[in-house]
């Protein structure tokens, strides 16, 4: 569920200057107290993650054949399921696939996102609330109700981009099945996402923009500076941190697209050929009862998704540390 | 702004004001202009897909799979709503979207305020661990876990089908999971702000530290509070994957499910793309509004943090 780009992680939290932790009488006097309150938290992660990571970790080490599926015990394979899995071809197709597929749609997000920040600083204040509206109900629009809007833009009959491409005299787009090839597939995933996604985007680098100071672009002007020189010497070293991390989590967010492909698959698309790492795995599991295989999978996105996330984690506990 | 600087010494100060001012008033005029028009043909082409599922969902289908599509609502019908509605998956999956999403954000905000309060309100052994933990944690995706959870509420199924597979009480506690650690980080911010001060000044008026932290503390936090039980509400709402995964049954869908279904359904005699844009209209329009509603919190949270980087 954090899949979806909706406000969520990247939101980070509202912080306060007087951020530090109230301690010093406290400690002393109840030293167990922090612990009882984390103990329910602590206590649904074991259960609803813990276990469940625990469990690919032991499984993707067993073999997890028909005969366990009746109840024999499963035997201990070591790295067997590893080796299988990362020596076929079609997994290195699919990671292949997804990561191509991750970065095309996580630079597009941003090159876009800072696009439309930079042209809601330029344009009249109406435009500008205008603009900041519209991205904000694409941006709450559920993700089921945005693809499944996108499969009726897009769909062959009574679509209306046909529709409009024929009437632009591109006559054969008349009943052009964009969800049929994996080409044209990955290029509606792509509109999908990045309109999704763009919204957020746009008003972190937005938000970044607006605390440069007035005095400092003032003084650039004053000194000369023009309109391309502010942008590229002042705005953009500015917001560079902002960028950074909202690049980031586009990378680590758009690793996981699952959804959206699973439901534009829905309408008739090569699977084998769509799928991404999530679908992968999904099909694995669910799908062919190869949990073994499917465990192995998972913990590699796992390790990828960790090893991706250092940098901001890191970023965030700076801020904690305030 | 260095590099302005140095660009500086260049011309003259006295040199520079005079002409260039005039040319530059006039020119950002114009320029402003234009990007204003880019502006609004922007706005247009994002607002296009929230606006032709609104539209489809007030014409008749019949309409719709006329050769020229309309722009305006010249055919305004209810009838798409009302064929929804009576729908009887469309109600069942409402109800166990409403149970799961109630239960999860009770859930969510006692497990993660208890969590904040600790964070924040106390530095103790293993802290620093537990918050890497949560912001590591909260960026796991459900599609590396999804298999494994299957697994494990189809095991305790057997013996406890509350909380197995296709029960409101075993997803929900999957979704707390996943939104527990976000919550708390979200929170730890809310109750940092609150000085304890206040509250140790109204120990020091006489009042217990129970009365005190509810009298006082519990007030100034129930913006943050509402913030994050919408927060849980949006993602439990909205959830796909792990529903897809953990809730099998036909009758057991929750609201997205039950749409991806809907239009699954209709694939072979013609899809009536007027219904389905009525059902995604009335599943994103409670959405929409909740998020409207928090959005200026969330994006002044979202400043603070981008912003620090």
């Amino acid at each position: 569920m954090t899949s979806t780009p909706t406000p969520s992680a990247a939101a980070a939290a509202p912080t306060t200057s007087s951020g530090a932790p109230r301690v010093a009488i406290r400690r002393r006097r109840r030293p167990t107290t922090p612990y009882l309150l984390l103990l329910p938290a602590v206590a649904i992660l074991l259960v609803g993650l813990g276990y469940p990571v625990y469990w690919q970790v032991v499984t993707s080490l067993q073999q997890f054949g028909l005969m366990q599926q009746f109840g024999a015990p499963p035997t201990f394979v070591g790295l067997d399921n590893y080796v299988r899995i990362f020596t076929d071809d079609r997994l290195w197709a699919v990671v292949a696939r997804s990561i191509a597929f991750c970065l095309v749609n996580a630079f597009l997000t941003v090159a876009i996102g800072l696009g439309l920040a930079l042209l809601m600083r330029a344009v009249h204040s109406g435009v500008r609330i205008v603009l900041q509206v519209v991205l904000l109900l694409a941006w709450a629009t559920p993700l089921v109700a945005a693809v499944t809007v996108f499969r009726w833009l897009f769909d062959y009959r009574t679509g209306v981009v046909n529709w409009l491409l024929v009437e632009l005299g591109f006559e054969g787009y008349a009943g052009y099945a964009w969800l049929a090839q994996p080409l044209t597939f990955f290029g509606v995933a792509t509109i999908v996402i990045v309109w999704m996604s763009v919204p957020f985007v746009a008003m972190s680098i937005y938000a970044g923009l607006t605390q440069v100071s007035e005095e400092v672009l003032e003084a650039a002007r004053l000194d000369g500076a023009g309109p391309t020189q502010i942008l590229w010497r002042i705005l953009l070293p500015l917001v560079r941190p902002v960028l950074a991390i909202v690049l980031l989590l586009q990378i680590i967010w758009d690793l996981r697209v699952f959804a959206q492909i699973r439901l534009l698959q829905d309408a008739g698309a090569p699977v084998a050929e769509t799928n991404l790492l999530g679908n992968f795995i999904y099909e694995l599991g669910i799908g062919s009862q190869d949990f073994s295989g499917a465990a192995a999978v998972s913990i590699f996105v796992l390790l990828l998704t960790v090893l991706l996330s250092a940098p901001y984690v890191r970023s965030l506990m700076k801020e904690d540390a305030v | 702004m260095s590099a302005v600087t140095d660009a500086a010494p260049a011309a003259p100060p006295t040199v520079v004001p005079p002409r260039p001012a005039a040319a530059r008033r006039s020119r950002p005029r114009v320029g402003k202009i234009l990007l204003s028009v880019l502006g609004i043909v922007v706005s247009l082409v994002w607002l296009f897909p929230v606006y032709w599922m609104l539209l489809s969902a007030v014409t008749p289908n019949a309409r719709l799979m006329a050769s020229t599509p309309s722009f305006w609502p010249s055919h305004f019908t209810l009838a798409n709503f009302t064929g929804v509605l009576s729908d009887s998956g469309f109600v069942g999956a409402l109800r166990m979207s409403l149970m799961i999403t109630g239960v999860t954000i009770v859930l969510v905000l006692t497990f993660a305020f208890l969590a904040a309060l600790a964070i924040s309100r106390w530095r103790f052994r293993g802290r620093t661990s537990f918050v890497l933990a949560v912001l590591f944690i909260q960026m796991l995706p459900a599609e590396g876990l999804f298999i494994a959870q299957y697994k494990m509420l189809s095991g305790v199924g057997e013996s406890a089908p509350v909380l197995g597979l296709n029960s409101v009480l075993g997803v929900s506690i999957l979704y707390t999971a996943m939104l527990v650690p976000f919550t708390i980080w979200m929170l730890r911010g809310f109750v940092a702000g609150v000085p304890a001060e206040l509250e140790e000044a109204a120990m020091v008026d006489g009042l217990s530290r129970t009365k005190a932290f509810l009298r006082i503390t519990f007030p100034l936090l129930a913006p943050g509070l509402v913030a994050s039980g919408v927060y849980a509400f949006l993602q439990a709402w909205n959830e796909f994957t792990t529903a897809l995964v953990v809730l099998p049954a036909e009758s057991r869908q929750t609201l997205p499910i039950w749409l991806r279904s809907f239009l699954s359904a209709s694939v072979n005699r013609g899809i009536d793309w007027a219904e389905v844009m009525a059902a995604s209209t009335l599943i994103a329009v409670p959405v929409i509004v909740f998020f409207l509603f928090v959005q200026g919190r969330m994006t002044s949270g979202l400043v603070a943090g981008a912003v620090k980087g």
